[in-house]
C-alpha cells in the first residue's frame, strides 16, 4: 500500500530539464511549446510576408532575383526565372505556415490546451500522451516544410511554388521534382498532430466536466474550441485524402486529377476546399471564444445572450461546410451550383453578425476598463467586421467574377485572419499572460504595441482593397505601373507592422527582466472563470480535488 | 412596386452614373480605388451592384458597428459609469439584430442571382439583360454570338484560334520592354502582347476557355468576364462589347514562374475592319492581317 502511494506520486513527479518537455504528458507545458513553437513559426511566416512586399513595394523585379542568387546559387537569367518561382515559394510557404504552424498551433495547441481543461475543472487532458505526440508531430511537420524549400521543385527552380492550395496540374506534373512530395507530407504529419488534437478536446470536453458543469454552462472558451474540434474531425480527412491522391498522381502513376487519364483537376478543389473552408472557421472560432471572455471580463458583466453566442458558433461550424465552392466560381460550375453557394454564404453572415452584436450588448451597460486584451479585443471586432463584410460581397458569384484571385481576395482573408485572428491570438495572450507565466508584462509597452500593429497591418490590407478592383492579380511578382501607388503604401504598412513586432518581443524580454509578480485575479471582479480561482502560474497539477459548479 | 421602391432608393445615390462615365476602360490607372470602366452590359451590371448597392450597405454596416463602439467607449467605461448592469439577455433585441441581416442579405440577394444569370446564360437574340438597371426585368439586348473563338492557357502566353475560320489560329506572348518600346510604345509594360485578340466591335463573342498544362484563368475586367482555363476541361463566356479600343487582362490563376507575364490583350476594332483583319489573315497570315489594322491610339 505504502509503495503504491509512493509509486503514485513518483508517476506525478516534477520531472526538469529537457524530459519535462520532451516527455511532457503535462498540457500546461505542451501548450507553452505550442505557443513557442507558433512564435517561431509566425517570425519565420512574417518574414516570408516581408520579403514579399519589399520586392511589392515598386513595379519590376528587385530583390527575387538576388535572393535566388544567394541562397541558390543561380547566375544570370537562371536567377530571375529561379526568383520568380522563388517568389510563388514564398507566397505558398507563407500561407501554409502561417495557418498550419502559427495560427492552428497558437490558438488550439496553445490556449486551449492551458486553459479548456482549466475552464472545465478538469485536471488534465483526457489523453495526455497523445497530447505529447500531437505536439511533437509538428517540428516533424514544420522541418519537413523546410526542407521542401531547398530540393527540386519545377525544373529550374526549388521549392513548391503552387499556392497553399496546391492544386493540380500546377502540383502534380507542373512541379516533378520532390519539393512537392516534401510539402505534402508536411501536410499530412500536420493534419494528423491536428486530428489527434481534436480527439484529445472532444474527449475531454465530453466526459471530464468538474461536477455541476453542464454543456449550457461551460465557458464560451472550451465552446469555441468543442465547435472547432468536430470542424477539424469531420475535415482534415478530406484533405488527408486529396493530398493522398496527390501523392499517388505524382508518384504512382494514378490519374485523379489528371485529364489525360480520366481525371479531373477541379476534383482536387472540390476536395481542398470541403476542408479549405471549415479550416478558414477553425482559425477564427477559438478566437472568438477568447474575444468573449476578455469583452465579458473588463466590462464585468456577463456575456450578452450566451446560448445565442453558443448557437451562433455551432451553426457557423455546419454553414460552413457546406459553402465550400465559392471559392470555385470561375471553375466553370453550372449556374444552378452557383446560386446555391451564393444563398448558403450569404447565410453565414448571420449566426457572425448575433455574435457581433452580442460582444457589443456584452459591453453596453458595462464599466469597461481599457486594459490591454481589451484593446486588442476592440480591435478584432472592428477589423473582423470590416473583414466580413467584404466576405458578403464576394459571396455574390456575378460581383466575385471581378474580384476572384485578385488583391480584394487577398485582403478580405487578412482583415479576417491576419488582423481577425492574430489580433484574437494577441489578445489572448496579453489576457492570460500573467496566468501562464505568473508575472506581469509592462501595460504601456503593451498598449504600444497594440496602437503600431493596428495603424501598420491596416496600412498593409485596407489598400489591397483598392488594388483588388482595380483588377490586380494575386500571387504577382510584378505588376503594372498603375498598381505602383497603393503597393507601395501597403509596403510601408509592413515596415510599420515590423516596428510592431520588436515591440512585442520587447514586450517579452521586459516582463522577464523586471518579474513583476502577477496576481492570481490580475482583472478582477469581471473575470469569473476557473482558471482565475488558481495561483498564478497554476500548480503543475490542478483541481487535485474537483471543484464543484453550482 | 418593390422595383419601384428600389429605384427610388437608388435615385438618392448621388453622382455614380457619372462617375463611371469617366472611367477609363481596359486597363486601370495610377493609383486607381474603384473598379476597372465597364464595356459590356454584363460589366455594367457588376459595377452597379459593387457601386451602388453593395458598397452603400457595407460601409453602412461598418459605420454602424464603429458608432457602437464609440458610444459604448465613451458611456459605458469605468469612470463613466462605475456600476456595471447585470443585463445578459433581452430577447427582442436578439431577434431583431438575427431578423435585421436576414432582410438585408435579401435585398442583396435579388439582384445578385439576375446579375450571375445574365453572366452565365449566352445569348440566343431574344432574352434580355440588366446592365446597369440591376433592378429590374432587363432592358438590354443582344445578339446570338456570331464569332467564337478558343482560348487556350499554356506555361505562359495564350493560344487563339477562331475556329469557325481555317488557319486563324496564333499564340500571344507578353512583349519584353525592348521589344514593346519599338513595336508598341503606347502600350502599357506587362499587358501588351505581340499579337492581341482581335474581336468585332457590337457583336456577341464567344470564348471557349482551356489549359493544356496546368490551369490558368482568361479574365478581362473591363467586360466583367473571368473563366478557368482547366486542362480537361472546354469551359464557356461572352462577352459584347460597345466600344473599340485595347482592352488587357492578367492570367488570373497561379501557373508557375511566369504567372504574371502572359497578358490577356484584346483589340475591339470595328465590324468592317474586322472583317478585312479576318480575310487576311485567312490569305495572307496573321502578322499581315496586324498590318493592316489602324494603329492604336
Amino acid at each position: 500500500m505504502a509503495d503504491a502511494v509512493a509509486g503514485h506520486h513518483e508517476a506525478h513527479a516534477h520531472p526538469t530539464g529537457w524530459r519535462r518537455y520532451v516527455y511532457s504528458t503535462n498540457h500546461k507545458d505542451i501548450g507553452t511549446m505550442y505557443l513557442v513553437f507558433a512564435i517561431f513559426a509566425g517570425l519565420f511566416g512574417g518574414v516570408l510576408s516581408g520579403f514579399m512586399r519589399w520586392e511589392l513595394a515598386e513595379p519590376g523585379i528587385q530583390i527575387f532575383h538576388g535572393l535566388a542568387q544567394m541562397v541558390y546559387g543561380f547566375e544570370g537569367d537562371a536567377a530571375i526565372d529561379g526568383g520568380k518561382h522563388m517568389y510563388n515559394v514564398f507566397t505558398t510557404a507563407h500561407g501554409l505556415i502561417m495557418i498550419f504552424f502559427m495560427v492552428m498551433p497558437a490558438l488550439i495547441g496553445g490556449f486551449a490546451n492551458w486553459f479548456v481543461p482549466i475552464m472545465i475543472g478538469a485536471p488534465d487532458m483526457a489523453f495526455p500522451r497523445m497530447n505529447n505526440i500531437s505536439f511533437w508531430l509538428l517540428p516533424a511537420a514544420f522541418t519537413l516544410l523546410v526542407i521542401s524549400l531547398f530540393v527540386e521543385g519545377p525544373p529550374g527552380g526549388f521549392g513548391t511554388g503552387g499556392g497553399w492550395t496546391i492544386y493540380p496540374p500546377l502540383s502534380t506534373s507542373g512541379q516533378p521534382g520532390p519539393a512537392m512530395d516534401f510539402a505534402i507530407l508536411s501536410i499530412h504529419l500536420a493534419g494528423a498532430s491536428s486530428i489527434l488534437g481534436a480527439i484529445n478536446f472532444i474527449t475531454t470536453i465530453f466526459n471530464m466536466r468538474a461536477p455541476g458543469m453542464t454543456m449550457h454552462k461551460m465557458p464560451l472558451f472550451p465552446w469555441s474550441v468543442l465547435v472547432t474540434a468536430f470542424l477539424l474531425l469531420l475535415s482534415l480527412p478530406v484533405l488527408a485524402g486529396g493530398i493522398t491522391m496527390l501523392l499517388t498522381d505524382r508518384n504512382f502513376g494514378t490519374t485523379f486529377f489528371a485529364p489525360e487519364g480520366g481525371g479531373d483537376p477541379v476534383l482536387f478543389q472540390h476536395l481542398f476546399w470541403f476542408f479549405g473552408h471549415p479550416e478558414v472557421y477553425i482559425l477564427i472560432l477559438p478566437g472568438f471564444g477568447v474575444i468573449s471572455h476578455i469583452v465579458s471580463t473588463f466590462s464585468k458583466k456577463p456575456i450578452f445572450g450566451y446560448l445565442g453566442m453558443v448557437y451562433a458558433m455551432i451553426a457557423i461550424g455546419f454553414v460552413g461546410f457546406i459553402v465550400w465552392a465559392h471559392h470555385m466560381y470561375t471553375t466553370g460550375l453550372s449556374l444552378d451550383v452557383q446560386r446555391y453557394f451564393l444563398a448558403a454564404t450569404m447565410v453565414i453572415a448571420v449566426p457572425t453578425g448575433v455574435k457581433i452584436f452580442s460582444w457589443i450588448a456584452t459591453m453596453w451597460g458595462g464599466s469597461i476598463s481599457f486594459r490591454t486584451p481589451m484593446l486588442w479585443a476592440l480591435g478584432f471586432i472592428f477589423l473582423f467586421t470590416v473583414g466580413g463584410v467584404t466576405g458578403v460581397v464576394l459571396a455574390n458569384a456575378g460581383v466575385d467574377r471581378a474580384m476572384h484571385d485578385t488583391y480584394y481576395v487577398v485582403a478580405h482573408f487578412h482583415y479576417v485572419l491576419s488582423l481577425g485572428a492574430v489580433f484574437a491570438i494577441f489578445a489572448a495572450w496579453y489576457f492570460w499572460y500573467p496566468k501562464m507565466f505568473g508575472i506581469m508584462y509592462s501595460e504601456f509597452w503593451a498598449n504600444v504595441h497594440f496602437f503600431i500593429t493596428f495603424i501598420g497591418v491596416n496600412l498593409i490590407f485596407f489598400p489591397q482593397h483598392f488594388l483588388g478592383l482595380a483588377g490586380m492579380p494575386r500571387r504577382y511578382i510584378d505588376y503594372p505601373e498603375a498598381y505602383a501607388f497603393w503597393n507601395a503604401v501597403s509596403s510601408w504598412g509592413y515596415v510599420v507592422t515590423l516596428v510592431g513586432v520588436f515591440v512585442f518581443l520587447w514586450v517579452l524580454v521586459e516582463a522577464r527582466m523586471r518579474k513583476r509578480v502577477a496576481a492570481d485575479n490580475p482583472w478582477g471582479e469581471g473575470a469569473t472563470t476557473l482558471e482565475w480561482t488558481l495561483s498564478s502560474p497554476p500548480p503543475f497539477h490542478q483541481f487535485e480535488t474537483l471543484p464543484r459548479i453550482s | 412596386m418593390i422595383r419601384g421602391f428600389f429605384l427610388f432608393l437608388l435615385a438618392l445615390v448621388p453622382g455614380l452614373a457619372m462617375a463611371q462615365e469617366e472611367r477609363v476602360l481596359g486597363k486601370a490607372v495610377d493609383g486607381q480605388m474603384h473598379l476597372q470602366g465597364a464595356a459590356t452590359p454584363i460589366m455594367d451590371s457588376i459595377t452597379a451592384f459593387h457601386d451602388n448597392l453593395l458598397m452603400w450597405i457595407i460601409s453602412g454596416i461598418v459605420l454602424f458597428v464603429l458608432a457602437l463602439l464609440i458610444i459604448v467607449i465613451l458611456r459605458f467605461n469605468s469612470r463613466a459609469n462605475p456600476t456595471p448592469s447585470k443585463t445578459s439577455h433581452n430577447t427582442m433585441i436578439e431577434v431583431v439584430w438575427t431578423v435585421a441581416p436576414i432582410v438585408i442579405l435579401i435585398v442583396i440577394a435579388i439582384p445578385s442571382f439576375g446579375v450571375l444569370a445574365d453572366q452565365q446564360t449566352i445569348p440566343d437574340g431574344t432574352r434580355k439583360y440588366l446592365g446597369a438597371n440591376i433592378f429590374s426585368y432587363g432592358d438590354v439586348e443582344l445578339p446570338a454570338p456570331e464569332l467564337t473563338v478558343k482560348a487556350t492557357g499554356n506555361q505562359w502566353y495564350w493560344s487563339y484560334d477562331y475556329v469557325d475560320y481555317d488557319g486563324v489560329d496564333f499564340d500571344s506572348y507578353m512583349l519584353g520592354d525592348a521589344e514593346r518600346e519599338s513595336a508598341k510604345p503606347n502600350e502599357p509594360r506587362l499587358l501588351a502582347a505581340d499579337f492581341d485578340l482581335v474581336v468585332p466591335v457590337d457583336t456577341t463573342v464567344r470564348v471557349l476557355v482551356t489549359g493544356s498544362d496546368v490551369i490558368h484563368s482568361f479574365a478581362v475586367p473591363s467586360f466583367g468576364i473571368k473563366i478557368d482555363a482547366v486542362p480537361g476541361r472546354l469551359n464557356e463566356t461572352w462577352f459584347n462589347v460597345r466600344k473599340t479600343g485595347m482592352y488587357y487582362g492578367q492570367c488570373s490563376e497561379l501557373c508557375g514562374k511566369d504567372h504574371a507575364f502572359m497578358p490577356i490583350a484584346v483589340r475591339v476594332v470595328s465590324k468592317e475592319e474586322f472583317a478585312k483583319w479576318l480575310a487576311t489573315a485567312q490569305s495572307d497570315g496573321v502578322e499581315a492581317a496586324v498590318a493592316m489594322l489602324s494603329p492604336v491610339n
